[in-house]
């Protein structure tokens, strides 16, 4: 079965899409590449995605990041192209996602690292305002 | 290699990490690819179809709205076949097969509810809590067997 997938680069990473693309067309893979703003997009056999994925991965193992995609490239149905333009469905998770990867990958370097000290955990975020404490507070503004 | 369920079910980040230590990550992705790769009637096959809210009814009441159910009907077999799951809050994307608060609710019911290995963290916004984020996941992923 064909399978497509993208693969990011985080922002702080040294490798560009140029270069995987460059890397994928030298490695003699039967693979269709697309080099898109983020990264790159790869499509082919399921066998030989598996291959080119360990390949890429070891370019940047903290840097790059892949994820499965359910069409294929340039499938009427999602690209910009043939859909009079406007951001492809999907693209926001990648959007949000793309700009934490480099905490992503300080967190990845750390953890290769052997790090043996146990990470902070995160403190606890202010929660909601609870209704007590804001009848409290209209009392005493309007009392 | 287990199975494991990753909430936002579109989530690269987590879909990786689990890709990585070596196991299975269950994406809305490769639900859709099942979809479109398989003859149907609608030409080009459209990724939800009018049979797929009638399939949602497995996981939500008749009276739900058709968005959920649509939803549930790529979500539901997913939250089924799932061996373990990693569920991140604070994703902050409103849109899409992620941005309905109420399948969110009900996937993680489903999944609290299942009583199968289940780890849930909040997305990391500084360094501190990423490295804490991607420690927690990989010491998860180590233990399932």
């Amino acid at each position: 079965m064909r399978v497509t997938k993208f693969v990011v680069t985080s922002q702080d990473s040294e490798v560009l899409p140029s270069d995987i693309a460059q890397m994928i067309y030298g490695s003699g893979h039967d693979v269709d590449v697309k080099e898109t703003c983020f990264g790159v997009m790869i499509d082919g056999e399921e066998k030989e995605i598996d291959e080119v994925v360990k390949e890429i991965r070891a370019m940047d193992p903290p840097g790059i990041f892949i994820k499965d995609r359910g069409f294929p490239p340039g499938d009427p149905r999602r690209c910009r192209g043939h859909r009079g333009g406007g951001a492809r469905p999907g693209l926001y998770m990648i959007e949000y996602e793309s700009k934490i990867l480099p905490l992503i990958s300080k967190g990845l370097i750390a953890d290769a690292g052997g790090d043996e000290e146990e990470p902070i955990p995160p403190t606890e975020k202010a929660k909601w305002l609870s209704s007590d404490k804001l009848e409290a507070i209209i009392k005493k503004e309007f009392s | 290699m287990v199975k494991v369920m990753v909430y936002p079910p579109t989530s690269m980040i987590l879909s990786d990490l689990v890709e990585r230590m070596g196991h299975e990550a269950l994406v809305i992705s490769k639900e859709v690819r099942k979809k479109i790769n398989t003859p149907g009637l609608d030409s080009p096959p459209l990724n939800i179809t009018p049979e797929d809210a009638k399939r949602g009814l497995r996981y939500a009441a008749v009276d739900v709205p058709s968005g959920v159910r649509g939803r549930m009907a790529l979500i539901g077999p997913m939250i089924e076949m799932a061996d373990a799951a990693i569920m991140v809050q604070g994703d902050g994307c409103n849109l899409g097969c992620t941005g309905c608060a109420r399948t969110n609710e009900l996937a993680g019911f489903l999944l609290r509810t299942k009583k199968i290995p289940l780890l849930e963290l909040r997305y990391p916004e500084d360094e501190t809590e990423a490295k804490w984020f991607v420690r927690k996941i990989r010491e998860f992923l180590e233990g399932l067997e």
